[in-house]
């Protein structure tokens, strides 16, 4: 399996999601942000950083990147997508999930780990997970409180398309929302970092079923 | 461009949406001695030159707001 991680001016989670993703047994394909086409990857991660510097707002300009058509039609078309962090931000400027991230209560950046639940595993990205399983995933974000409209609020709850929770809400996020899916479940944004805890080097394995569960939901060898 | 004109869009968050900025600046006045501060909102200006206004709702509209959290209004100035 071939998963692509895109690279945007100002990425700088893109190698650790490269180095996750070889761990979990696929190939990861650089997919840079110029790029007309996806390169026949069976998956794409938008890994976290800094795009574009977070000018006007994080993701905003990322959103409107070359590589960005393409990724919108694979996602539309049910190819299993994840955004981290700032690759959240971006998924829900492009509209592929709903709402947005507005800056943490506290008015600090956070960085640290949180405790979190996985609440649904019926997603490619949770698939080996058990749901209601505690997992601890570090956070880094400066603008991670998610918001969207009470009916939005509603339908996710509703529907099962809250992922992931905190147990310790880091940023004031509504619900305590760690992450979300859309209405097909193929698109997930997490703003926590699996790929931070992937390697045993890092003293963590936690987050490599994300990676892994990609694999087992595409039905290839783990 | 010979017939510029300028126009100034302002950007703010919507009301009722939480506002830290508004807020950490709204508990930063009194502690200087300003008093009476009810509410502090913070929002962004942009200004531009541009050909024709023809575009400035679209602007608004795709990149320059994000409607979810902010609204804007825009007009010319010269």
């Amino acid at each position: 399996m071939r998963i692509g991680v895109t690279v945007f001016p100002g990425s700088n989670c893109d190698r650790d999601a490269m180095h996750a993703v070889e761990r979990a047994g696929a190939t990861p394909v650089e997919l840079w942000h110029a790029d007309p086409e996806l390169k026949g990857v069976d998956a794409v991660v938008v890994p976290g950083g800094f795009s574009y510097g977070d000018y006007l707002r994080p993701g905003a300009i990322a959103r409107f990147a070359k590589v960005m058509g393409p990724l919108e039609e694979f996602a539309k078309s049910g190819g299993p997508v994840l955004g981290v962090c700032n690759g959240f931000q971006v998924l829900l400027e492009a509209h592929l999930l709903p709402g947005a991230l507005l800056r943490n209560t506290g008015m600090r950046f956070v960085s640290r780990r949180a405790r979190t639940r996985v609440e649904k595993a019926d997603t490619p990205w949770t698939a080996l997970y058990g749901e209601g399983e505690e997992i601890t995933l570090p956070v880094a974000h400066n603008e991670g409180n998610y918001y969207a409209d009470e009916g939005t609020i509603r339908e996710l709850e509703e529907e099962g398309r809250i992922v992931l929770r905190y147990l310790d809400n880091p940023n004031g996020s509504a619900n305590d929302i760690a992450g979300i899916c859309n209405e097909a479940r193929n698109v997930v944004g997490l703003m926590p970092h699996p790929e931070r805890v992937s390697d045993p080097a890092l003293g963590s394995e936690e987050g490599l079923r994300v990676f892994e569960s990609v694999l087992a939901a595409a039905g290839a060898k783990v | 461009m010979t017939n510029a004109m300028k126009v100034r869009v302002l950007v703010r968050p919507k009301r009722g949406i939480l506002d830290p900025q508004g807020e950490a600046v709204k508990r930063a006045l009194p502690a200087l001695g300003f008093s009476g501060v009810e509410t502090v909102h913070i929002g962004r200006l942009i200004e531009m030159e541009v050909e024709s206004a023809d575009e400035v709702e679209g602007m608004c509209r795709r990149l320059l707001a994000n409607p979810t959290t902010e609204e804007y209004e825009w007009e010319v100035v010269s």
